[in-house]
Order: C-alpha cells, then sequence, then structure tokens
C-alpha cells in the first residue's frame, strides 16, 4: 500500500492504495466519485476521461500512485457551483448526449480539445475526440456541441 | 396528409424541441449506473468463462482458488445442476429444436465465453485473481462455425441430443411465386451476407442484487431494458415467487437491444443473493463483453426478384440461413422473423416466397439488435432493387418510384399481409432529392466516369419503410410470442399539485422523461417541469412491457394520452362539484376547469387535485384521490418511412470508401420532440454506416473470436463519420391516436443498404454488382480485382 495525496474536484482526498490501483478505481471506489464511468478494459472507450493538472487523461490508464500531489478534475467538479461549463450548457443545448454514458469523458476531452485550440474547424473536433466512443448519438450533436461551446467561450473573453 | 413544418404552436408541448430533463444529472456525474452502487456488505461476482469453442468438460480443480485470499466460494455448474441460465419466449415453430443453457456449464461448453464457474469474494479484483486459479480440464469436442457446413451431416453437432444443428425451418408464401416468376422477363438473384455485429453499449452490463431485509423482496438492479419482462422470466426460472422480485433499471447506458436480454449473470446473482442473504455485484469487463452479451445479425441471404421488362416488380423469393449461435436466449429464433413480413419493402408485388433456417453453431448466442430483422430485410429488398435496376438498365430511383405504393393508395395491405396506415414516399423521396442535388450529383458521377478519375463517385438509395412497436398482443400470440404487447400507464395528481407519470417503458437514452412530460402537458395542461416521469422500476410501475421494437412512444405514447385523459375526467366531476354546476356544463382547457359561458367562474387541475386529497367535499359517489389508469393494446404496427440517400467515393486504387454526403428525410408520423427525433436517426443511421464499413465479428475456424476488443473491433470514432442533413415529413398514422410512429430504429434499418449500394453504384462500370459487409479497404479492392479479371 502506498499513500497518496491528491486534489480531486477541489477537494483534499488521501488514501492507501495498492500500486496496481488505476486512478479511475480510486476515484469511484475509494472515493465514491462514480461520476467518472469505465466503458472498457484496453483504454480504448474514453469513458473514464478525467483533467489531471488540467490536461485530459484516461483514467483507466495511469495509477493512482501516479497523481500523488496533483489535482484532479472530473465531470463532478467541472461547474463552478450553479454556473455550468460552457462545455456543459452546450451539450444539452445540442442534444450532444443520449444515454449519457460516455458524456463525463466526452465532455472533459471537449473541454481539454478547446483549451488547447479555443477554435477548431469540424474536422479538428473530430479528430480531437477520436478517442471517446460514442454508441448513441453519432457523434452529429456533440460535434455541434464542442463548436458551439468554442464560440460560446471564445465570446466570453 | 403530409406536412414538412414543425410546429409553431408555442402553447403547446407536443412538437417543440425542449431540452432535455435527464441531461442536467448525465452531465454533472449525477447519474445512478448500476455499478455505482455500493451496498454495505456486498460480495463480488466474477465469471470463468470457456476457452474453447466447444468441448467436454472432463475434470474441474477450485481447491487454489477456494484457498486464494478474500474468496468467499467458488460455484461450479454440479452445485447449481438445474438452474437456467436464460430462457427463450418465442419458439418460433411446432418442431423447433429449443436448447438448455445452464447458469453454470455443467459437462459440455458450446462457445468462447460461455461460464464454467464463478469466483464470490469480498473485493472484485480478489474475485478476478481467483479465476486464473481454477483449472479446468476440456476435451475438445469440434467447433461449428459456418452455417452451411453446420447443416451438412457429419458435422458437430452443438447439442448432441437434438441430433442436428438444424434449430427451425420457418416458412411463409405469399401468392404464387413461381407463376409470378414464370411471367418474368427479368430474374435477378444475389446472395447477401448480414454479418454477425456485437452490439458494444458503452455501458457494459451489470448487476446487483440484494435482499432488502423489511421483507421478503430481493431488489435487483441491472442494466436492462426490460425490468418487467425479466422480473416475471426470473421468477419462473429461480421459483423464487414474482411478488419477492423487485427489478430496477437504473441510468442504463445504451441498450440497442443487448439489454432486451434474461441473462445468466442476472439469474445467478438472484439466486445467490437469496442463499446467503448478502448484496452480490457483477459488473462485464468489456472483454467480456464481446463474447457475452448476445451478438446481432448474422444472416446468409439468398434472394431472388422477379420482374418484367418495363421494370413491374412480380415476386421476391427469399432463403435465409440465420445463425442462432449455440444456445436460444429471450428472442432468438424470432429475430430474423421480425423481418418476414417486410421483404417487398414498400414495393407492391404479387408473391413473397420467404424460408428462413434457423442454425445452431458454436458462437455466442445472437438476438435483438437495433431493428432486429428489418435491417437484414431492408438490406435484401433495397440491395436487389438496385440490382434489377442495374440488370433493367434503368435508373434505379425510376425503378422505385414505379413500384412503390402511392400516397394516395393508402391504407394498403401489402403481400405478407400487413396493412400499411399512411405513408407518402413520394414527398420524402423528393425532399431528400433536392437536400442531396441528386441530379448534379449524377452529372458528376458521370463526368468523373468519362474522365476515369481513379476516385469514382456513387450514389447510394435506400426508400424504406418498417414495422415496429411492438405490437397487437394477439398478433404476437398468432406469432407464438408469449407475451403482449400492451403498456400502462398511471397519470398521478399529488396533493400539491405535482404529477407523477407512471410508465411500464423502461429507457436507456431515449429521453422518455422528457418526452412523456410533454404529452401530458398537454393533455392535462400543467407544466413539463411539473411532471415527474417514473419507470424501470417494478416497485413503483407495476405493469409494463419495457423498451425495444421502437415501441415506448408508439404503444407507450398511448397509455399516458388515455390515462391523462381518464384524470381529466375524474377531475372535471369533482371540479363541477366545487363550481356548482354539472359537468357537462364544464369546459377543460389548459389545467384550467371552467364554467361554459361564465369563464370567470373557474378552478385549476391543482386546486382539484388538492380538494381530492382532503376529501372534504367531494361529489358523493366520488373516491378520494386522482389519478388515472390505462393499459392499451395497439390496433396494429406502426410503419415509419423514409428515404435516405448516400454519396460514396470510391479510390478504385485503394478500395477505400468514403461517405461524402449522408441525407436522410424521415416520415414518423407526429413528433412530440423533433430535437430527441433527430437524435435517435443520428444514432441510428450511425449504426448502419457502422455495419456497412466498419464493423463485422471474425471468428476463425476453431470458433475463436478475432475481434474481441475495442482495438481490433472497430467501432466508429467521430473522426469516421461526417455530420448528416436529416429532416423529416410528416404523415401522421391513423392507428395511432397521437398520429405518431417508432422512430428508434429506423436509421440502423434505413441506412446500410444506402452506404452498399452507394459504393457499388460507384464501381459498377468496372463490372462490380455485389460487395459484402463490411465494406472495408481490402474487401472493395478485391471486388474490383475480381471484376478486372472477370468473375465477381
Ligand atoms: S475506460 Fe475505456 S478508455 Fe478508460
Ligand atoms: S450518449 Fe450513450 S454512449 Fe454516448
Amino acid at each position: 500500500m502506498t499513500h497518496i495525496s491528491a486534489t480531486v474536484d477541489g477537494v483534499h482526498r488521501q488514501g492507501d492504495v495498492e500500486p496496481r490501483t488505476l486512478l479511475v478505481h480510486w476515484l469511484r471506489e475509494s472515493l465514491g466519485q462514480v461520476g467518472t464511468t469505465v466503458g472498457c478494459d484496453t483504454s480504448n472507450c474514453g469513458a473514464c476521461t478525467v483533467l489531471v493538472e488540467g490536461r485530459s487523461v484516461k483514467s483507466c490508464s495511469v495509477l493512482a500512485v501516479q497523481i500523488d500531489g496533483k489535482s484532479v478534475t472530473t465531470i463532478q467538479g467541472l461547474a463552478e457551483g450553479e454556473e455550468w461549463h460552457p462545455v456543459q450548457k452546450a451539450f444539452k443545448e445540442c442534444h450532444g448526449l443520449q444515454c449519457g454514458y460516455c458524456t463525463p469523458g466526452m465532455v472533459m476531452a471537449s473541454v481539454d480539445l478547446l483549451n488547447e485550440n479555443p477554435n477548431p474547424t469540424e474536422a479538428e473536433i473530430r479528430e480531437g475526440l477520436e478517442g471517446n466512443l460514442c454508441r448513441c448519438t453519432g457523434y452529429h450533436n456533440i460535434v455541434k456541441a464542442v463548436a458551439m461551446a468554442a464560440a460560446e467561450m471564445g465570446a466570453s473573453k | 396528409m403530409t406536412a414538412t413544418a414543425e410546429t409553431t404552436d408555442t402553447t403547446k408541448a407536443i412538437g417543440r424541441p425542449i431540452r432535455r430533463k435527464e441531461d442536467e444529472r448525465l452531465l454533472h456525474g449525477r447519474t445512478n449506473w448500476t455499478d455505482n452502487i455500493q451496498l454495505p456488505g456486498t460480495i463480488h461476482m466474477a465469471t470463468l468463462r470457456s476457452p474453447m469453442a466447444h468441448a467436454k468438460i472432463t475434470n474441474i480443480d477450485i481447491s487454489a482458488a477456494v484457498a486464494s485470499e478474500g474468496v468467499l466460494h467458488v460455484y461450479i455448474g454440479a452445485d447449481f445442476p438445474d438452474l437456467p441460465g436464460t430462457t427463450c419466449v418465442w419458439p418460433v415453430t411446432d418442431d423447433i429444436v429449443m436448447s438448455h443453457m445452464p447458469a453454470i456449464c455443467t459437462d459440455e461448453v458450446r462457445y468462447v465465453g460461455d461460464v464454467v464457474a464463478i469466483v464470490l469474494a469480498t473485493d472484485q479484483n480478489l474475485a478476478v485473481d481467483a479465476l486464473q486459479l481454477i483449472d479446468i480440464d476440456y476435451e475438445p469436442l469440434g467447433a461449428v462455425v459456418d452455417m452451411e457446413e453446420a447443416l451438412k451431416p457429419g458435422s458437430p453437432l452443438v447439442h448432441e441430443s437434438a441430433g442436428t444443428n438444424l434449430c427451425y425451418t420457418a416458412k411463409m408464401p405469399c401468392g404464387d411465386y413461381e407463376a409470378a416468376k414464370a411471367k418474368a422477363d427479368v430474374v435477378v438473384s444475389r446472395r447477401f451476407i448480414n454479418q454477425r455485429l456485437i452490439p458494444n453499449t458503452m455501458e457494459p452490463r451489470s448487476v446487483v442484487a440484494a435482499p432488502m431485509g423489511m421483507s421478503d423482496e430481493i431488489t435487483i438492479w441491472t442494466s436492462t431494458q426490460i425490468p418487467h419482462v425479466l422480473r416475471v422470466l426470473l421468477a419462473l426460472l429461480t421459483g423464487i415467487p414474482e411478488n419477492h422480485i423487485r427489478v430496477v433499471a437504473p441510468d442504463v447506458g445504451g441498450g440497442f437491444g443487448a439489454k432486451l436480454q434474461i441473462n445468466r449473470e442476472e439469474v445467478l446473482a438472484l439466486v445467490l443473493a437469496k442463499k446467503l442473504g448478502r448484496p452480490i455485484k457483477w459488473t462485464e469487463a468489456r472483454s467480456e463483453h464481446f463474447v457475452s452479451t448476445h451478438h446481432g445479425r448474422d444472416q446468409i441471404q439468398d434472394i431472388e426478384i422477379a420482374a418484367t421488362k418495363d421494370g413491374t416488380v412480380l415476386g421476391m423469393k427469399v432463403d435465409l440461413l440465420a445463425d442462432m449461435g449455440a444456445y436460444l436466449q429471450i428472442i432468438t429464433p424470432g429475430t430474423p422473423l421480425l423481418g418476414m413480413f417486410m421483404y417487398s419493402g414498400i414495393y407492391k408485388m404479387e408473391a413473397l416466397d420467404f424460408t428462413c433456417t434457423g442454425v445452431y453453431t458454436t458462437k455466442t448466442p445472437t438476438d435483438a439488435y437495433r431493428g432486429a430483422g428489418r435491417p437484414e430485410s431492408t438490406y435484401a429488398i433495397e440491395r436487389i432493387m438496385d440490382e434489377l435496376a442495374a440488370e433493367l438498365g434503368m435508373e434505379p430511383m425510376e425503378l422505385r418510384k414505379k413500384n412503390w405504393i402511392k400516397h394516395d393508395e393508402f391504407p394498403y395491405t401489402q403481400i405478407a399481409g400487413l396493412t400499411y396506415d399512411t405513408g407518402n414516399y413520394e414527398a420524402a423521396t423528393e425532399r431528400a432529392m433536392e437536400m442531396f442535388g441528386y441530379e448534379a450529383l449524377r452529372v458528376e458521377q458521370e463526368a468523373r466516369r468519362a474522365a476515369g478519375d481513379p476516385v469514382q463517385l456513387g450514389i447510394g438509395i435506400s426508400t424504406f419503410t418498417e414495422m415496429c412497436g411492438l405490437a397487437p398482443s394477439r398478433t404476437l400470440g398468432a406469432l407464438k410470442y408469449v407475451a403482449g404487447g400492451w403498456e400502462h400507464c398511471t397519470v398521478r395528481a399529488l396533493p400539491t399539485g405535482k404529477i407523477e407519470l407512471i410508465t411500464g417503458t423502461s429507457p436507456h437514452g431515449q429521453g422518455h422523461e422528457t418526452a412523456w412530460s410533454q404529452i401530458a402537458s398537454d393533455i392535462i395542461g400543467v407544466p413539463v417541469e411539473d411532471i415527474e416521469v417514473v419507470h424501470g422500476d417494478t416497485g413503483r410501475s407495476p405493469y409494463g412491457m419495457d423498451t425495444y421494437g421502437s415501441r415506448s412512444l408508439a404503444v407507450g405514447g398511448q397509455a399516458i394520452k388515455l390515462a391523462g385523459e381518464r384524470l381529466v375526467e375524474k377531475a372535471r366531476i369533482i371540479a363541477a362539484h366545487q363550481l356548482e354546476v354539472s359537468p357537462d356544463d364544464v369546459e377543460f382547457s389548459a389545467g384550467t376547469y371552467s364554467v361554459k359561458g361564465d369563464p370567470e367562474k373557474s378552478t385549476t387541475i391543482q386546486a382539484v387535485a388538492f380538494e381530492a386529497f382532503t376529501a372534504h367535499n367531494l361529489p358523493d359517489g366520488v373516491e378520494p384521490t386522482l389519478s388515472g389508469e390505462a393499459t392499451v393494446d395497439p390496433l396494429d404496427f406502426s410503419y415509419p418511412h423514409g428515404t435516405h440517400l448516400a454519396a460514396m467515393e470510391v479510390d478504385t486504387e485503394t478500395g477505400k470508401v468514403t461517405l461524402r454526403k449522408y441525407v436522410c428525410v424521415d416520415d414518423c408520423g407526429v413528433q412530440i420532440n423533433p430535437m430527441i427525433v433527430e437524435g435517435q436517426v443520428h444514432g441510428g443511421v450511425a449504426q448502419g454506416i457502422a455495419q456497412a464499413m466498419y464493423e463485422g465479428a471474425v471468428y476463425d475456424a476453431e470458433g475463436n473470436l478475432l475481434t474481441a476488443s475495442l482495438a481490433e473491433y472497430l467501432l466508429p470514432s467521430a473522426a469516421d463519420l461526417p455530420s448528416f442533413d436529416t429532416d423529416r415529413t410528416v404523415t401522421p398514422s391513423t392507428t395511432h391516436p397521437l398520429g405518431t410512429k417508432g422512430i428508434g430504429e429506423a436509421g440502423a434499418i434505413a441506412s446500410t443498404p444506402a452506404i452498399i449500394n452507394g459504393v457499388i453504384d460507384a464501381i459498377r462500370h468496372l463490372g462490380v454488382n455485389n460487395i459484402d459487409m463490411p465494406a472495408s479497404p481490402m474487401t472493395v479492392w478485391r471486388a474490383i480485382q475480381a471484376a478486372k479479371s472477370g468473375g465477381n
């Protein structure tokens, strides 16, 4: 067991983890942060995407011990209190989710994409989200939502 | 009457693209997926699966696993010798060969993924660790992978005692095909392969079963589409009384038919929770999903069409081989037959000769997957229409126009006996062709062909209809399906004026909470926000037939309407009493009851709800409380239709296929929420395109699944798909009181032939007249090479 501490969604959390514990399992099983979902066991689906130090990471492909001392933002910590993140608003406005299972990862990957490229083309959005699979929406409205969020975030700068 | 406009009446909720109520919790990670449930004292279950497609189990040694850290129990088949793992509710013929899938295999395994042992441990990882310590000896019995081989004498038998791998033969001769063929100038036949697909809901299956302590009840949370049906089946299979079982489908992360099932993990979790008195939890790993959740499609279709030389279709012959896999699950044998009535599509013909042969193989069982039977039939008819057009030298859309049912011919009883209530194929097609720029693309196609461009352009057409909204119970009974097709709703006005709408449908992404609120809002006149939709819990919604086959709105919507109307009528009697007039003198509009001719004298439905609660001043003979309840059996199926067009580019040098443009105009009648409708179309179209271009389960000769992870099985990402141009025409259904038709599966049903027809249209001049799905670069390149060298 290794002792780790990290800031998760703005709250200081700590605990003992086994060396093999994946970040996503630490979040879900130990911290009860079950908003982040697991869709595969081969790091292909992106459902588990969170931000570590502001950059998107598939939380099933990093170990909990690797985030010792770092800050993690999940879908549960994205909104600022009552104020939704523009990506969250745009996903609702554009109907960018159906069952919502891919959504935690899709939203976090979109946030990262827009941080990197505030004004992406449709092709750049599609390529940027390549690592996140959705079975419900056909991606059409997800792409629309990211474009809308980009416009919104650009306008508010 | 067909319209293209969306509603502009802002006083109505129906017809408006209201943003979804579901989204707030889903967008903030405040959901309740089954795997999120952590109960004190939970025991984790892990399943050991057969690595062999077909073998005898000669020895099992569990001693090391039993002694392993955290392990509480290890069970093998001998521990539950009589417990079935699933059941089939649709024995389609009198002489069908049924199968028995044990909860845990006892002496024989029949597909890679069959369950041979389970471990119960205090922790999920420890349970999985212990699986590796179980030692099993197998004696191979011979895999049965290919359907045609399976039917040959001497093939290994999937079920030895049956003496055959033939599961059933179903025939439906309509009209006299041979007579029609005798009159024909042209007969075209093709063999189409509708390949095996792996559903891949993004949420893996998951189940938690727990005795709740305050009664004999065991609650089972499970990622299912069918909580109500499952409750009945679990009771029948386990012998646990139905009234001791509560099934809850919490937030469910996609279904597509894959969660229309009763699975051995659910049976085992329930039985073990009862036996051990502790919560049992199991969640499928994605790698398990690939082999253990049922697969879809998997048909070989021999299709023949007969026509006169002016292009009048006379008849069609359909001969299917349908792969059942190793066992029959809930509707395995019925799934191909859901398409049986639809092989004539939207066309008039005098004969349809249908035969389907179900075959056992040593592969994962097949069952419903988005569209279930109708994508296969639509693919067959829309593909063969293109081949017939080519044979006749006709423009494929012209051939369709010549043969389809005209808008003024509805209601139309087609060759298989279904009566299509309404439709307007002309309107949907005209709109689609206009959006597509059909004529301009034909001109471009000609120019590229003339120039010998290495990248050729093709236009793919699919003008389809489907039958959905399962269904009149009597019809289902006549088809030997053992359940009904009704749906239930209770609308309950609470004392504070808030509304609870309790539905028997069970959503997993379709937005029922929003759309059902819209329907009820218009009927009972309360705001959408004041209506809470309760679903997916047999403890709170006792009656239901659940969600599959695009039935939720088509059938469940009718129950909402009737239940709401009943509530309004009861409230009218109370309102009249309060207003001191006769009920006949009370008008109801937008939630307000007023006296005819004296609108100042009025009361609201919320006020009536409170009166019904206090019951201080109710008219004689009127019971306290205010609710309306309805169980509706539909009059008929629902027949949405549409025209889908795909512009496909094919690189003739590499075989690479690019989908340049996809246009679809669907007609699902009245739309409750056009935004949700459009989302359903997008998702369905994407799944159909995925079948046509990317996905396919591949087995080797030993019965090993080679495409057993997301790394090998190509689920398209955003980068693999374009945006879609969609629109709708509105031809209201006349058999459904809201005028609605189903839409959940339409996109998946329509899109595969549009894509493949487009690919072939691009390279037909090279001599290609068939491409099997998925149209990968390799497949297309090989087809071009084969055509060049004279064969195809
Ligand atoms: S769970 Fe699929 S990539 Fe992490
Ligand atoms: S919304 Fe269901 S998987 Fe994306």
